[in-house]
């Protein structure tokens, strides 16, 4: 039995859905005003300055990281600049007690949740502080505080994982919901296919936001799918979605606002496309002067998220230029001196080698973690960071 | 006490642990109405509701995608894979997210609650896509614990084991057994300890080592051995993953020689891991080389399933040149 309703024909008549073209979503133009017959949002100005501080902070902290990065002082970066509206703004429409499962290019969404300057360099230099215990590469945060699930290395596996943690909250009935973020890339892979078509069958509170940004490391979105984006997916599995300017700060708060109703009120699930570019690199690894043009970059530079903000926000006199510069001059000495202080701290102690792989020690890694510290006194010089820990003796074996 | 065949046992436990704690949920395919193409999930939905027993798409990656995002939540999903053979569409969230998920967020996160229980194992003539035992491919991924339970006994106070574990566990299930199986299962709520393999009979002459189908095979192989005057130790590991080296190595020290069999190929297989640990453990102990009896490093097949299984004679020929070694 099938419950697909379909007209009946008779001749073949193949369509390959192109009358559908999804409208994108706007409502700020570049210099700060509003599209004709768009209407103003409302948007506290604490909140809009909230949002807009997220978003300074979110470049700062990309550009001297970068920095820090190419001196050499952390492995790897990833800049979240020319998303930082998609990201910011999607994240500060939503319930700070609502679950976000990220990618990895959304630090602003923690950043406007209240992470601390000192969290980040914790993490990104995998110090004794980090939440992570120094197990991960740069840039995958986490923090239960914030709800901001740790991130995952391989792509796209938080977008299922997304649509369960939603279908939990639904059970608990706390009127929250889940959003993830993932790249239009990532939405290639089978998890999110599998995400999505589970969320709308079972009506789960979860929010799909891909970051359209035109390039998965460096191919091409044309190279990725052939359709009109990744948006009409969503009438395969017969789920609400929008098509937002993902540099348009208040277009991106009215859509995922909206989204968050739909989702929390009504179990719809929803996915939103956000259509921008990832002005850096994918990573401090990448080089994308590979495979795109300066031009290309420039045509998106003149769209900066965060100047379109601003504007407008001057034009409400909610921001003067010296309000700007203070920030600016406040945040990058504050990052320079955290990284600072975050670099001198020790790394994480030994016993975090095999802490955390389950609940307990299972007794045969215990006796490998035995040997190993029996290893580490017999050679105290080879492994500098880990020769205070290794003292005292293997029948102590040092685990908690 | 209840007589109950494996797949009774199994829906009692589930029954029993969706009536003790509401966060508990059952789904997979099939699961719903159907009770899962086995049955091992009949009348949950009736009795428990189509939020917390409920049908899945087909999508493997889907399932213990969504079920780590509800363990991450704090929800114990139950996830059923229709057979072990299509666990593998899953082996990316099983292997890089459930096992890694409380260890790269520092335990600021994790998805213990997870329970994923699939059919596994040949001897029902289901071929090469019906037949697999994959333990082996999972036992390679620090964080899963790994169970497989011998009877209706053992399957319910395990299974309810592996539901109030605080690590995701995969439960393999001999699907061989599931009916063919049957005895005393207790009414209660009772759990059986996970990483304890459990010594079935004592004896002097030679350890024998299996999990799951298996140990039938091994008692059949035991029983003819022992008519010729050889005393068998017989050892059920019950917990692949972490596994209990020491009863296996304290039993080798007093019989001095091992015999080790599962369905799974021959390359590659839990055996070869046990094989390895306790000639380190027990070099001067051992009296004969540590045997393996498995499958073939081949496919499944379908017609030549007898041949392909290590049976009991085959288990009873490698208990005989151990011994006469």
């Amino acid at each position: 039995m099938t419950t697909t309703k379909a007209k009946v024909a008779y001749s073949p008549v193949f369509t390959d859905g192109a009358e559908f073209r999804i409208p994108t979503f706007k409502l700020l133009k570049q210099d700060g005003s509003l599209y004709k017959g768009a209407k103003a949002p409302d948007i506290s100005k604490e909140k809009a300055l909230r949002i807009y501080r997220a978003m300074v902070t979110t470049r700062i902290l990309d550009e001297r990281m970068l920095a820090a990065q190419r001196q050499g002082r952390l492995s790897f970066y990833m800049q979240c600049t020319g998303e930082e509206a998609a990201v910011i703004g999607s994240t500060a429409a939503l319930d700070d007690a609502d679950m976000i499962m990220a990618q990895y290019r959304e630090q602003g969404s923690l950043v406007y949740r209240g992470f601390t300057i000192d969290e980040f360099m914790n993490q990104l230099f995998g110090n004794e502080l980090d939440y992570g215990k120094g197990r991960q590469m740069p840039v995958h945060y986490g923090s239960a505080e914030l709800n901001y699930m740790t991130i995952s290395s391989p792509l796209a596996t938080q977008i299922p994982q997304a649509t369960g943690y939603a279908y939990g909250q639904k059970l608990r009935g706390e009127g929250h919901c889940t959003i993830t973020y993932f790249g239009e890339g990532a939405a290639s892979e089978g998890d999110f296919h599998a995400a999505l078509n589970m969320a709308a069958v079972h009506r789960v509170p979860v929010i799909f936001l891909c970051r359209n940004n035109g390039y998965a490391i460096s191919t091409p979105a044309a190279e990725q799918f052939a359709a009109d984006g990744v948006a009409p997916r969503a009438y395969g599995y017969k789920m609400d979605v929008i098509r937002v300017d993902g540099n348009d700060i208040l277009a991106m708060h009215e859509a995922t606002k909206a989204a968050r109703s739909l989702a929390v009120e009504h179990n719809r699930p929803v996915l939103i496309e956000a259509m921008s570019y990832r002005l850096a690199a994918h990573s401090s690894s990448d080089d994308p002067s590979g495979y795109r043009s300066k031009d290309e970059e420039a045509v998106w530079r003149e769209k900066d998220p965060i100047l379109r903000m601003r504007l407008w926000l001057e034009s409400k006199k909610w921001w003067t230029e010296d309000d700007e510069k203070k920030l600016q001059e406040n945040m990058r000495r504050e990052v320079l001196e955290t990284m600072k202080r975050a670099q001198k701290r020790p790394p994480p102690a030994l016993d975090t080698l095999v802490s955390d792989v389950y609940d307990e020690v299972p007794p045969a890694l215990a006796e490998q973690f035995d040997k190993l510290k029996a290893h580490i006194r017999r050679h105290p010089d080879a492994y500098p960071k880990s020769a205070e820990h290794a003292k005292g003796t293997a029948k102590e074996g040092g685990l908690k | 006490m209840t007589q109950m065949n494996m797949l009774q046992a199994i829906n009692n436990a589930l029954d029993t642990a969706m009536a003790a704690d509401e966060r508990v949920l059952c789904f997979g395919e099939d699961v719903g109405i159907f009770g899962g193409v086995f049955r091992a999930t009949s009348n949950l939905q009736q009795k428990y509701g189509k939020a917390r027993c409920f049908n899945t798409p087909l999508v493997e990656q889907g399932i213990i995608g969504f079920a780590n995002g509800l363990a991450a939540q704090g929800s114990v999903p139950v996830a059923e894979i229709q057979f072990a053979d299509y666990i593998f569409p899953a082996f990316d969230q099983i292997v890089n997210e459930s096992a890694k998920f409380r260890y790269r967020s520092g335990n600021l996160f994790n998805v213990g609650g997870l329970t994923i229980r699939a059919p596994y194992g040949g001897g029902i003539a289901g071929g090469l896509y019906h037949s697999q035992s994959p333990e082996a491919y999972f036992a390679h991924t620090p964080g899963l614990k790994i169970v497989v339970p011998r009877n209706p006994h053992q399957a319910k106070g395990l299974l309810l084991a592996a539901i109030h574990d605080k690590n995701p566990t995969l439960f393999f299930e001999p699907k061989r057994l599931y009916r063919a199986s049957v005895g005393d299962v207790p009414d209660e709520d009772y759990q059986l300890p996970l990483g304890e393999a459990e010594v079935l009979k004592e004896g002097t002459d030679v350890t024998v080592l299996g999990w799951g189908a298996q140990m039938e095979v091994i008692e059949h192989a035991v029983e003819m051995a022992e008519k010729e005057g050889i005393s068998c130790e017989v050892i059920d590991l019950r917990t692949i993953l972490p596994w209990d080296v020491e009863t296996v190595a304290n039993s080798v020290f007093k019989t001095g020689r091992l015999v080790v069999t599962h369905e799974a190929p021959l390359t590659g297989g839990f055996a070869g891991e046990i094989a390895a640990t306790i000639q380190e453990r027990c070099f001067l102990y051992l009296e004969s080389p540590i045997a393996r009896v498995t499958g073939m490093d081949t496919p499944f097949p379908l017609v030549l399933e007898k041949e392909h299984l290590p049976n009991h004679l085959k288990v009873y020929e490698a208990i005989r040149s151990s011994v006469e070694f």
